[in-house]
């Protein structure tokens, strides 16, 4: 065991330049979602580090407990983007739980749907598939205005959760492969639209779309894209992360276009940052092919009032909709005017700004599935300033968001819809 | 090492879950903001209400476990770094109510553990005012800012914590209760403990309410910005505002080295060759009594070769003024991985030489020092910009602060203005006052902590 911890602190030795830059200040503690629940050192950012410090310099014995404190985070970035001395939290993090859990060792389910299922796209699209034809002999309808189910029987994972369905067709079927020259609007872009979207909110994939050939751009969706790779990076499994990377790369990389836009927070801010900072093991050409794609990605948001500058506010009057900060979007890619603007621009839309809008839903990808008594505690803070907010709408840019505030409103039996910021501007066309 | 059987009687008393035994659990306790030294405590309590805290107090006595209790976790002294042998943290944090908040008789009544810019937001709610306002406000605790008596940059005017604690009941080392100090403005029965546990930095008592003194809130200010060439103009300047009779409630200082690394990380096009910036702000009940005292400073400001002034025409112009203030630390702590921040404090007059001081002995030591702080009660944070990896630089960086601590003693000044002695400063305590005065405080500890229980080796050593 001692060699072991040896092994596994030299490994962490590459983080220190990263780590001494944290003074201790605890400034995260203040806006640290996880930390505004638990208020234990170790759950923040300043802890965290403190104890991957020591795991570094062989200090403290127990890794694994090392190891759970560091999983215990929703890597939302609040901390980093707070932090005074600007130390890469995130950073630090991503590349510590690669360290730490390759060398603790991948557990055989996530080794399972990792390794065995989101690598192989074909195979992982047609078990959902399968799956989505199945679902309702084990789910119910939980509330309509939202869309949500719920469990029929006492089933492990789903547990008490209102969960959104699978579609019953995703969108690369409602949507073939796409590969179109650009009309007025001038630009040709890429579109990924991401497992979420594809597999569980098709209608939001239409909709960008839909915005895209009105404003008669060029469009290139190929067929065949894997996942963007967060959820194999955040439990640590850099080796299928850097397998999803290579295949969206390749497929990408068959067209020229000016942007690659996605409508998930989560992967516009995993391709553009996570994608080269994880690439500094690769060849110097794979690198660049790899910054050179990461450079062209766009929130689908920003890329409607930045580049196209369609989003002109006009007094709107009739639904109130808020809007919620996916933390991806604000925190890591500091967007958060444009979704605003684009709500604006819709005539039928009486904008409201909730509490805390930049406040992390809770959710944190696998985070929801390991801790979810601590992510429904977290996003009940949400769906109480959404409730509160008198809004009819929750609107917001990121499908994970949309799940777990669904999940929220839905289990509260509220009558709020949740609805992609692209779906509402849309209806404007 | 602590007994299974003592361990039990913890988790019977605070739950399982208030009880962090584990090794990864202890570590994240073994700090704070100082740059120091951890220790890892052998035992983490997190009371959740008085009576637990009472009797968690009276076990560790008991069982002579040293006890450092702790808020945030914000400290720059090391006063909530745990003792080196069977230390015990116990954590406020699960004692955060605010108990009352009187708007007749103008106090609250706290918990400990309540984070003082939620206090002060509730305090703001109900139109009533706590000015003290520490840097680490968003996350430090009340009871963290009675135990260092911490300042921020209202001190000039608003006075700092000490100013505003009109009581303190807390439990003694033996786990019994005591009561000082009232809810009423005038209050002379007994001795005045109130005011010794105010800055005692955990040695004499453990928090267990707090009575804290409202003000009625200004209802106007005015910010302006003003440039120098020569940091003498800026301190002649701070002399002749205090001297027409006018108290600003912010008289922040900033030195060039700090102006430049401020520019270089906001690109905000700061003076860069400017000696020095003064950002002063009134304030007051009547808009036309600010704008008067503004329009004054400014008149100074000028007068005392102030080569440019700006004043603030709104709130977001104010905004934009405060950017380079704001960004002072952020923009010091980036430039090298560690940062020692200093809070040596001297009379208003000195601030020039203590400057000065600091420039040469930075030059003397090849060592980065920016200088920023609270110019109208003298209170400066120099602040190294260094890595402690650099063992050989890092004991240039030793010799400077020993040296800071030298001038700013020569010239009239103390060692800390708000960030307390904790460990860091207390080989220094005797050069400041005497033999005796060490002699008394450790007598007068040993009176009421015989066992030597309550935070030991904090400020006085021993």
């Amino acid at each position: 065991m001692h060699e072991d911890l040896h092994q596994l602190a030299k490994l962490l030795h590459e983080l220190d330049d990263q780590m001494v830059a944290c003074m201790k200040c605890g400034m995260c503690q203040a806006v640290c979602p996880v930390f505004s629940e638990t208020m234990k050192e170790g759950d923040v950012a300043r802890g965290k580090i403190a104890l991957l410090e020591n795991l570094s310099h062989e200090m403290i014995a127990d890794a694994e407990g090392v190891q759970d404190k560091l999983n215990k985070c929703l890597l939302c970035g609040s901390c980093a983007a707070n932090c005074p001395s600007g130390v890469k939290v995130l950073d630090i993090f991503f590349k510590a739980r690669v360290i730490v859990n390759t060398y603790m060792g991948l557990s055989a389910t996530k080794k399972a749907i990792f390794q065995g299922l989101l690598t192989k796209p074909a195979l992982f699209n047609s078990v959902l598939d399968v799956a989505s034809k199945f679902q309702g002999v084990f789910t119910k309808t939980a509330n309509e205005v939202i869309g949500s189910s719920c469990s029929r029987i006492n089933a492990p994972v789903i547990g008490e959760r209102h969960f959104m369905p699978l579609a019953k067709k995703p969108l690369r079927k409602l949507e073939p492969a796409l590969n179109t020259r650009p009309g007025k609007g001038g630009y040709r872009v890429a579109f990924f639209p991401g497992c979420v979207i594809d597999k569980i909110y098709p209608q939001v994939g239409q909709a960008v779309l839909k915005a895209l050939r009105h404003h008669e751009l060029g469009i290139y969706m190929p067929a065949g894209q894997a996942c963007c790779g967060i959820p194999a990076l955040a439990s640590g499994d850099k080796e299928s992360f850097d397998k999803l990377v290579k295949c969206n790369l390749e497929i990408f990389e068959k067209e020229n276009f000016d942007y690659l836009l996605t409508a998930c927070a989560t992967c516009t801010a995993t391709i553009h940052e996570l994608w080269p900072m994880m690439s500094g093991d690769k060849t110097e050409s794979m690198q660049e092919r790899i910054a050179a794609l990461a450079a062209k990605t766009m929130d689908v948001n920003q890329f409607m009032v930045d580049v196209l500058k369609v989003a002109a506010p006009v007094q709107g009057h009739g639904t109130k909709v808020t809007y919620h900060d996916p933390c991806h979007l604000k925190k890591s890619m500091k967007v958060f005017e444009q979704p605003r603007a684009l709500l604006k621009s819709n005539p039928k839309v009486e904008f409201v700004e909730m509490a805390e809008a930049d406040r992390c839903c809770g959710c944190g990808g696998s985070f929801n599935l390991q801790h979810y008594g601590l992510s429904k505690d977290i996003g009940k803070i949400k769906r109480d300033n959404v409730v509160a907010s008198g809004a009819q709408v929750v609107a917001t840019g990121c499908p994970a968001c949309m799940m777990q505030i669904s999940d929220m409103l839905s289990q509260h039996g509220d009558k709020i819809a949740v609805k992609h910021v692209m779906e509402i501007y849309a209806e404007t066309l | 090492m602590i007994s299974a059987s003592l361990l039990t009687e913890f988790q019977n008393l605070l739950g399982k879950d208030n009880v962090l035994e584990s090794e990864s659990d202890r570590h994240a306790y073994s700090y704070d903001a100082a740059v120091l030294d951890a220790v890892i405590p052998e035992l983490v309590l997190r009371p959740t209400n008085s009576e637990q805290l009472g009797k968690t107090v009276a076990l560790c006595n008991e069982n002579k476990l040293p006890m450092t209790v702790r808020g945030a976790g914000t400290n720059l002294s090391g006063g909530t770094i745990p003792t080196k042998e069977h230390g015990v943290v116990i954590l406020t944090n699960g004692l955060n109510k605010i108990l009352e908040i009187n708007e007749q008789d103008l106090y609250a009544v706290v918990e400990p553990g309540v984070v003082t810019a939620k206090f002060a937001a509730e305090v703001a709610k109900r139109g009533l005012f706590y000015p003290p306002d520490p840097g680490s406000q968003a996350v430090s605790t009340l009871g963290g800012n009675v135990a260092e008596n911490a300042g921020g940059l209202r001190g000039l005017k608003y006075g700092v914590t000490k100013d505003y604690v009109m009581g303190v009941n807390f439990w003694n080392a033996e786990g019994e209760y005591v009561k000082s100090g009232g809810k009423t403005v005038k209050c002379v029965t007994g001795l005045n403990i109130a005011q010794l546990m105010v800055g005692s930095e955990g040695t004499l008592g453990v928090y267990d309410q707090i009575i804290l003194k409202l003000v009625p809130p200004p209802v106007a200010s005015k910010a302006m910005l003003a440039e120098f060439d020569d940091i003498n103009k800026a301190s002649e300047t701070v002399a002749a505002i205090i001297a027409n009779k006018i108290v600003p409630c912010t008289l922040e200082l900033l030195d060039n080295a700090t102006i430049n690394l401020v520019d270089d990380f906001t690109k905000a096009g700061l003076p860069r060759d400017a000696a020095a910036i003064l950002l002063i702000e009134v304030d007051g009940g009547h808009i036309a009594l600010v704008e008067d005292d503004a329009e004054k400073v400014v008149e100074i400001c000028k007068k005392n070769g102030a080569r440019r002034v700006q004043m603030a025409k709104d709130a977001a112009e104010k905004n934009k003024l405060w950017e380079a203030r704001r960004n002072a630390l952020p923009a010091l702590a980036r430039a090298r991985p560690t940062t020692v921040l200093e809070d040596a404090t001297v009379p208003r007059s000195q601030i020039p030489a203590m400057i000065k001081a600091i420039n040469d002995i930075a030059a003397k030591y090849r060592l980065q020092i920016g200088t920023f702080g609270h110019a109208g009660d003298g209170n400066l944070h120099p602040t190294i910009l260094t890595d402690k990896r650099d063992k050989e630089e890092f004991h240039r960086v030793e010799l400077a602060v020993d040296e800071i601590f030298d001038v700013a003693l020569s010239l009239g000044g103390t060692l800390s203005g708000e960030h307390g002695i904790g460990t860091a400063k207390s080989k220094w305590l005797e050069k400041e006052t005497s033999k005796a005065t060490i002699i008394y405080s450790r007598r007068l500890k040993k009176a009421v902590d015989p066992n030597y229980l309550l935070n030991p080796g904090k400020i006085i050593g021993g």
